[in-house]
């Protein structure tokens, strides 16, 4: 055992970017739950932004081309979502898990000849001078695009549900469909666009997964990110920047384990696999114990399905 | 005589299998209260919502201001200058007063600014809010100002009104009918929507009279007596239920200083609870939405457990039994919920009517279902009580709120229960499934049981009950007879009105404390 192995620098420049993917999967997620729609199926959205990424990237050998069509592909998959659930009155919860299903086959289909390629290479953002400085140059300066792009959308999301009119509109849709409706708000329009917008952030995060982090391409290698984004925006009672915690929270004992793992600690190493999982729900379960401020924050209209009648 | 601003001439509007509307005109100038009066169903909703761009008519057409009007949706409605206060359904609880006022305006300026218009209208109307406060814990009168208000910001012409004072209490009603008079000398029309004959009276200039979705007619509502009104609204003669005379018995339930948390998130704490009820008397508890009526009914039917004796059934402590060991003893409950909480929407009577009675109807033996027992049980109740169903496999969804109401009470009074708790028995009736609905409770008392009307319906608990008590803030206040109870006294223990005040002037209770401040 030989913990003077782990580099507390590199354990936290690590944690960022191992974070991001859920990160991003949870923010777009909870835009969709406070509109009042219960989307379960993150992690089939992920995956196929995964796969989706994979093979845009290294057919255009541009990693950028290959984020814009993941995001692009896992929203398409959201939408399909939203037609069923909004338009024709499916249940969600069921439509949901059929996604995540439907998610992994199809990305395991697509993904056949691609398994064993390395994609085009997408560069850390290397800032002149910032990223020399000791301990905050790698840690802060020398990250991947994504990772400041997420922490700009967890401060986004917050501004915009917070200050916005047209956030005001989603927070209230999900508060309530019956009122929004009565005042003359376009409840399916306001949902459509939370849950295309939530499932192109997951497919982002698919493919961060995929091209930055990994970087290659397997079958079901999201393994179960998708549920902790949805269980992170459930204990982090929807706000982002519990969220944030949370992700980050998971983020950091997954690296942390990994070094752990590799520092030859005397633990099992199934204990450690599972102790992300672990310790982030229950830190964010203990910091949501206030049942009556979860209540507050809750969307009223969550999972319900809205007909309007006149 | 001006040209009327708004006329509304030859409205229909059809949903499969009902006409909501037919052939429905009427007109209404400016500085007018408008009153539109029918019962439940007779399609004053419809006509409001065609007027505020909700629905769209199939035939007719609509003027406003001597112009062609056909709003597609309430945005435009908005535009024209027509605004809407809604009987519920249309705040959010979960945002605060400054955002729910933001949502129904088309352009509303930066947050601040609107929280400085926000107090600016409310003292100019005698409306007291505070704009950052969450709507979930406001009381029913103070929703009402937040939807007012949201409609004066925009200086509307027409402001519709539906159902306004039915959570109210008698002092909030006199300050909301002093806000009105005031906004008729601005100029305004209201449309006021109602079934409250004495109301109308008392405010309308002119009232339009609606029965199954046509015009029956229309008059000047002070020159006729509620008598007269009613009879044109309902088509034929009112049966009033029979008076109340019966000795009081033994004590049959008591509850003695119970305090109980609420479960939800915007409820009320109940606070020192004390509560007898007799048999044979009808102990009425009223108070406005949102002061605990709720959490009461929970703590009753045992959904909400305590102490054990903090209940005392007779000399059986029952406070930590759960419902259905409470249904076995005799006390039954009918919520006020209907669907989803009184009984499950999806399934039939039959399935309903064995889930609240299959205990005392002895319909369940060695964990299996006597179905034969449970229809001929749901078949007595539609029978009994005038359940117009097709039959008892219907599914509790599809029945209208008083024909559901009426199988929900007629399922608990049908187990004859030693106690009866109900939670608003006769909201949203019309008078008719009302009177029935009272009656069944008058006669069940008069067998003997005891029961507990929870109700905001003030005329109803005078109308039934032997005893009256009100519920404000999570407390009871001490039970008084109805006899020779005077409504000014029931608003005073009602309390509601004590943060309120009609222009500038003082309320009464503030000048009470400046007497007793001077006095040595």
């Amino acid at each position: 055992m030989d913990l003077g192995s782990i580099n507390p620098v590199l354990l936290i420049a690590a944690l960022l970017l191992a974070s991001t993917p859920i990160l991003l999967a949870a923010m777009g997620e909870l835009v969709v739950e406070k509109s009042g729609v219960l989307n379960l199926g993150v992690e089939g959205m992920m995956i196929v932004g995964a796969v989706s990424g994979f093979m845009a990237a290294v057919e255009s050998g541009s990693p950028t081309l290959g984020f814009l069509a993941a995001a692009a592909a896992a929203a398409v998959l959201a939408l399909l979502f939203g037609v069923l659930t909004q338009v024709l009155l499916s249940n969600q919860v069921a439509t949901g898990l059929g996604l995540t299903l439907f998610g992994l086959g199809i990305s395991s289909l697509m993904g056949q000849g691609y398994v064993g390629i390395r994609p085009p290479a997408s560069p850390r953002l290397e800032l002149p001078v910032l990223s020399e400085l000791p301990v905050v140059g790698p840690v802060l300066f020398s990250q991947h695009a994504l990772v400041y792009l997420s922490l700009a959308l967890v401060l986004g999301v917050w501004w915009y549900l917070r200050s916005t009119r047209s956030g005001l509109i989603l927070r209230a849709v999900g508060e309530s469909h019956e009122a929004a409706h009565a005042l003359g708000y376009s409840v399916l329009g306001t949902r459509l666009a939370a849950i295309a917008f939530g499932g192109a952030l997951a497919g982002l995060g698919g493919a961060c997964l995929s091209l930055v982090i990994v970087p290659q391409w397997t079958e079901g290698m999201t393994a179960g990110r998708g549920w902790i984004a949805l269980a992170i925006v459930v204990f982090g009672s929807w706000r982002a920047w519990r969220v944030l915690l949370g992700a980050y929270l998971f983020g950091g004992v997954s690296v942390l384990q990994l070094n752990l793992q590799a520092a030859g600690i005397a633990i099992p190493v199934e204990l450690l696999s599972m102790s992300p999982y672990l310790i982030t729900i229950l830190v964010l379960v203990v910091i949501s114990s206030d049942k009556r401020r979860a209540q507050v924050n809750a969307p009223n209209s969550l999972g319900r399905t809205f007909h309007a009648s006149g | 005589m001006s040209t009327p601003l708004l006329e509304v001439r030859g409205l229909r509007k059809a949903y499969p299998g009902v006409v909501a509307n037919d052939d429905v005109s009427f007109a209404a100038r400016r500085g007018e209260v408008h009153a539109l009066l029918g019962e439940n169903g007779a399609g004053k909703s419809t006509l409001v919502k065609t007027v505020y761009g909700l629905l769209r008519p199939d035939e007719g057409r609509m003027m406003l201001d001597g112009r062609d009007y056909a709003p597609a949706s309430p945005h435009d409605a908005r535009q024209a200058g027509v605004a809407m206060v809604f009987q519920h359904f249309s705040l959010f609880e979960a945002l605060d007063v400054a955002e729910n006022v933001a949502l129904g305006m088309e352009v509303p300026p930066p947050m601040r600014e609107l929280a400085t218009r926000i107090r600016d209208v409310s003292e100019t109307y005698g409306l007291p809010l505070d704009p950052n406060r969450l709507v979930g814990t406001l009381s029913a009168g103070e929703r009402q100002r937040v939807e007012i208000i949201r409609c004066l910001l925009q200086d509307p012409q027409v402001l519709i009104m539906d159902e306004p004072t039915s959570v109210l209490t008698p002092q909030e009603v006199a300050i909301l009918f002093e806000t009105l008079k005031r906004l008729r000398t601005e100029g305004k029309l209201i449309l006021y929507i109602s079934h409250k004959l004495e109301e109308i009276r008392a405010l309308c200039d002119w009232a339009t009279i609606l029965r199954h979705g046509r015009v029956t007619g229309s008059c000047d509502p002070r020159q006729k007596s509620a008598r007269e009104l009613a009879e044109t609204m309902v088509g034929s003669e009112l049966a009033l239920p029979a008076a109340k005379t019966r000795e009081p018995g033994e004590v049959a339930l008591s509850i003695a200083g119970l305090t109980a948390a609420s479960g939800a998130a915007f409820g009320t704490e109940l606070k020192d609870l004390f509560l007898e009820v007799r048999r044979g008397e009808i102990l009425g508890i009223g108070g406005v939405a949102g002061n605990g009526q709720d959490e009461l009914l929970a703590v009753l039917s045992g959904e909400s457990r305590s102490a054990p004796d903090s209940i005392m059934l007779g000399d059986l402590p029952i406070g930590s039994f759960g419902p259905n060991e409470r249904r076995a003893l005799g006390v039954l409950a009918a919520p006020e919920e209907r669907l989803g909480h009184a009984t499950a929407p999806d399934m039939n009577l039959i399935e309903n009517a064995a889930l609240s009675g299959r205990r005392r109807m002895g319909m369940v033996s060695r964990g299996f279902v006597n179905w034969g027992k449970a229809r001929a049980h749901a078949e007595h109740v539609i029978e009994q009580f005038d359940v117009r169903v097709p039959g008892a496999g219907s599914v509790a969804r599809s029945l209208s709120g008083g024909n559901l109401q009426k199988f929900v009470i007629g399922r608990e009074i049908l187990q004859q229960p030693d106690v009866l708790v109900v939670n608003q028995p006769t909201w949203g009736l019309d008078a008719a499934a009302a009177a029935a609905i009272r009656q069944s409770l008058l006669d069940l008392a008069g067998q003997g049981a005891a029961v507990i009307v929870i109700s905001q319906d003030l005329d109803e608990l005078m109308e039934i009950s032997t005893r009256f008590s009100a519920l404000n803030e999570g407390r009871l206040s001490k039970p008084r007879d109805t006899d020779g109870l005077t409504l000014e006294e029931i608003g005073l223990m009602l309390g509601g009105a004590h943060d309120l005040e009609i222009g500038q002037g003082l309320s009464a209770p503030d000048r009470a404390v400046e007497a007793g401040e001077t006095s040595p």
